[in-house]
């Protein structure tokens, strides 16, 4: 087990590495004429204090743009590893204490989406298991893959018009409400709960469906497994062959499944967040990157896959953990 | 993707009892057990499941929607479309005039540094004023009319002697007149019928006569018949007829033609002696917006009118035809417009016969742009899966077939490409594409390549799985016993078996391509206006207006979305379960 977790750190350092060598060769192969382009939009930015060959300078100096990708990789490699990603470009604040700042929101919103996730979508899995092929199932089984085919902005859309637009319940855009800065701290924590519901039903939507249809999987394949013929065979009643011996079985693919989660959970969910404009990681990093703020998608995309390395790691001991034949191998 | 591996056990032929044992049927009779092609037993699991030959039904339609319905659609996807509509627009603008209009003699100048000192002399309540040597007088006609006069020294007086200068000889009594007029403190006197002026010059006191130069005025005069404009424009003419106006006198007459006036309100017209309107003369200048436009004298007369009389709104009809037009003001202009029939992009327009669908903000037909849009966003999607597949299956199999080191090599290649996080490469990518302006249909090629390129570690694993899988299997010892070729065992055995995991990976992540497409469209980052896909349709959505008041421009393109991906995900379920019989969905 320990040599399995050393073996696993090490392949995940090694896909950061490369991983963010490739983000970095990409983000060096784009066309000088778009850096430059960066450069005069920013000195001829009002609030710009600096000239176009300053801001020049500044860019090719920052990603060693004038020595090779490698070397320049380097650097920024070692600027990275202490801590240091530099200046965001879009907001004028260091990359990480940017990140700080709005991360919690998408923190927030994913593990409240996760949980009414689970409670929702678990339970309907393995009611479609146990009566395969019924109504039931089938009402289920057209539910949740209408859910995967649903296109996240369609559906935000369909339930701002619903919901915002029609029947007024809720504001089209944002976290806080117009009267936001005159609330009690109270008052404000309820207005950014309230301003949350519509991103986390629209979340939980798109998501449901997906773990639904793996439970029932999962499920299916437990029950008609030769130990749940025993089960039943020896007379136990259905409740304790479900939840004692079905369920729990079905539970070791589900937790290697909610540990993909974690990349989203932090790394917020870009669509969702950008189209209710919620300040979250999502947006303010899709704000940064369609205006070109080189630091921070840099940070960005390597701090996802940094996550991304981080879960499997976690999917792999969590199934260690529920799964006893695994730790014995 | 644990379930990969046994998705597709079967390489012997399935048999299915379709007669009932017959007593004249032998145990070795080959009538009596019907076998089917493993393809037909697909097809027939495959229909036999509902959800898929909806599934099906749906994608049959889409495709038809949107391969043949262009050719049968009568607009094109780019076509624009106008109408002709009414629009208040600026017809014309007035003024009251505030700038003096010069009217300069013949054989006369008066050029611009005269005219600044006039106006000097104007504003400080002075009558005469030097220009180098030259010295001018004017008189004040009415309030904004000015005549203007050069005067010429002929005498002048110093300590009571007066001489005469420039060689000219004074008329008899002239003297004694001058006198007369000093004594009486005037500044003018008259002499045989001509003028004489005294003006203050250092010490001495010149004496002069006057002739005329210019006419500066506040009154703009429109003559009715434009070959009457020179003889309006003259300065004996205007000296005539301003003379009068001062006087309010009802005739006056110049070049031996009697002319009658006639005051209006804010207006005064000039008629000549056959009756007919000669001009018109009013200190409210009316211009037409359009320099090709040109404005009758009783149209200006009628706007005239309302100005002075403060209305909003005015009825002047000309050639039968009567146009109502509001005037409006703004500080000191006034602006005149008029209902004008323009060209109008039918914008936003509800769904008619016409245009089932309505027309969208660029007034485009939403119905024809919707199944371009489909072309686009399917074949998109078919690309990239191809893309996709090709990749997946020369990793996959090189990795699966050989195994060992190359496996290991690749398959961390294949985790290092999983890693990239998806969206952002992508809005990076589209960001750089909007930065270059790159043209719309090479954007969607480069989409398709990129969306593959950023695909294709899925496919390759599940093949590589069913590959590794596979080749221990037995049928693939007796191939190689047999002693064929290496390349023909991978064609022949291994890639057809390989096969049908392929279809259901390739259908099912079709409908996901479609989505990403689509939400890229609807980002602003994928496919490009004048080109349209679904998810570009939808992007008008984003604005709270048009999501608000035109359910047509966006609600048909999501709902072709939903349904196209619902349908390649019932198909795909379809395929998976009529190709894996034992997983029983």
């Amino acid at each position: 087990m320990k040599n399995f977790i050393i073996r696993r750190v090490l392949l995940g350092i090694f896909i950061v590495f490369f991983g963010a060598l490739i983000i970095y060769s990409i983000i060096r192969s784009l066309p000088t004429s778009y850096v430059e382009q960066i450069a005069r939009q920013r000195a001829s930015s009002p609030l710009s204090t600096k000239t176009y060959q300053e801001w020049l300078d500044q860019l090719n100096e920052v990603y060693r743009l004038n020595i090779g990708i490698i070397p320049g990789y380097f650097g920024w490699l070692g600027n990275a590893i202490r801590g240091d990603f530099g200046e965001s470009w879009n907001f004028g604040v260091p990359v990480t204490q940017k990140f700080s700042e709005v991360v919690w929101y998408s923190v927030i919103i994913n593990i409240v989406t996760f949980i009414v996730q689970m409670v929702i979508s678990i339970p309907l899995g393995i009611l479609a298991a146990r009566k395969q092929y019924s109504k039931t199932d089938y009402a289920i089984t057209v539910f949740a893959l209408a859910g995967i085919s649903l296109p996240t902005f369609f559906l935000a859309t369909i339930l701002k018009y619903v919901f915002s637009i029609k029947l007024g319940w809720f504001d089209l855009y944002g976290l806080t409400g117009r009267f936001y800065s005159s609330m009690t701290p109270w008052q404000q924590i309820w207005d950014i709960a309230y301003h949350m519901v519509l991103p986390i039903i629209t979340l939980m939507m798109l998501s449901i469906g997906g773990l639904m249809r793996y439970t029932r999987t999962n499920m299916l394949e437990v029950l008609h497994s030769d130990y749940i013929r025993t089960a039943r065979a020896k007379g136990l009643s259905e409740k304790v062959v479900i939840n004692k011996h079905a369920f729990r079985n079905t539970l070791i693919p589900l937790v290697s499944y909610m540990s993909y989660l974690i990349p989203s959970m932090f790394g917020g969910v870009l669509i969702t967040e950008t189209l209710y404009q919620i300040p979250g990681i999502g947006y303010i990093s899709y704000q940064a990157m369609i205006r070109g703020d080189i630091p921070f998608a840099m940070f960005y995309t390597t701090f996802l896959i940094i996550l991304t390395q981080v879960s499997l790691l976690i999917a792999d001991i969590m199934y260690a953990m529920v799964d006893p034949r695994v730790r014995a191998n | 993707m644990s379930d990969m591996n046994n998705i597709f056990p079967g390489q012997e032929p399935e048999v299915e009892v379709i007669e009932e044992v017959d007593e004249e049927l032998h145990l070795d009779d080959a009538r009596r057990v019907k076998s089917l092609s493993p393809g037909m037993l697909v097809f027939k699991r495959f229909i036999r499941n509902k959800l898929a030959v909806i599934g099906l039904a749906i994608l049959v339609f889409m495709f038809t929607f949107s391969f043949l319905g262009p050719l049968l659609s009568p607009h094109s996807q780019t076509q624009v479309f106008t109408g002709l509509g009414s629009m208040y627009k600026d017809y014309a603008g007035a003024i009251y005039n505030e700038e003096l209009r010069y009217t300069v003699s013949q054989d006369e100048s008066f050029t611009n540094a005269d005219r600044a000192q006039f106006l000097l002399a104007l504003g400080k309540g002075e009558e005469t004023f030097n220009v180098g040597d030259d010295i001018y007088y004017f008189t004040t006609l009415s309030d904004g009319t000015h005549r203007i006069m050069q005067l010429d020294p002929i005498a002048e007086e110093l300590l009571g002697n007066v001489n005469p200068i420039n060689g000219s000889t004074l008329p008899d009594g002239f003297v004694e007149a001058y006198e007369t007029a000093k004594d009486q403190n005037e500044d003018s006197f008259v002499l045989n019928g001509v003028i004489y002026r005294i003006t203050q010059r250092l010490k001495a006191k010149v004496i002069s006569t006057e002739h005329n130069v210019a006419f500066a005025t506040l009154k703009v005069y429109d003559p009715y018949n434009q070959e009457d404009e020179e003889t309006i424009d003259s300065f004996a003419f205007r000296l005539a007829a301003e003379e009068a106006i001062t006087e309010n006198e009802s005739t006056f007459s110049f070049n031996d033609q009697d002319y009658t006036l006639s005051y209006d309100e804010g207006q005064t017209t000039i008629i000549d002696n056959s009756g007919e309107e000669y001009a018109a003369v009013s200190n409210i200048i009316v211009n037409p917006l359009d320099q090709n436009e040109f404005l009758s004298v009783d149209y200006k007369s009628t706007i005239r009118e309302a100005i002075r009389n403060n209305e909003e709104e005015t009825i002047f009809t000309e050639n039968g035809e009567t146009v109502e037009y509001t005037i409006n003001r703004v500080n000191q202009n006034y602006y005149i417009r008029r209902e004008t029939p323009t060209e109008l992009i039918r914008q936003y327009e509800m769904p008619s016969a016409e245009h089932p669908l309505g027309l969208d903000n660029n007034g485009m037909d939403v119905m024809t742009r919707l199944m371009f849009g489909g072309r686009i966003s399917l074949l998109v999607g078919f690309v990239v899966v191809i893309i996709e597949v090709a990749i997946g299956v020369i990793i996959g199999g090189i990795s699966g077939y050989f195994g060992g080191a190359v496996d290991t090599a690749l398959m961390r290649f294949v985790d290092l490409f999983n890693s990239i996080p998806f969206y952002p490469v992508v809005i990076i990518f589209g960001s750089v594409m909007d930065t270059l302006e790159v043209d719309p249909m090479a954007r969607i090629f480069l989409l398709m390549g990129v969306l593959g390129i950023l695909g294709w570690t899925g496919v390759a694993r599940v093949v590589r799985g069913q590959i590794l899988s596979l080749r221990e299997q037995d049928f693939m010892v007796a191939a190689e016993a047999t002693g064929i070729r290496t390349s023909r065992r991978i064609f022949r055995h291994l890639v057809p078996n390989v096969m049908p995991l392929l279809i259901v990976s390739a259908t099912a992540g079709l409908g996901g391509i479609i989505i990403t497409e689509a939400t890229l469209g609807f980002l602003g980052l994928g496919v490009k206006y004048p080109l349209a896909s679904w998810g570009s349709i939808i992007n008008v959505s984003s604005d709270a207006y048009v999501m608000t008041n035109f359910w047509f421009m966006w609600i048909p393109a999501g709902l072709l979305i939903l349904l196209t991906v619902l349908g390649f995900n019932f198909v795909g379920d379809g395929l998976r379960d009529a190709f894996d019989p034992r997983m029983n969905r």
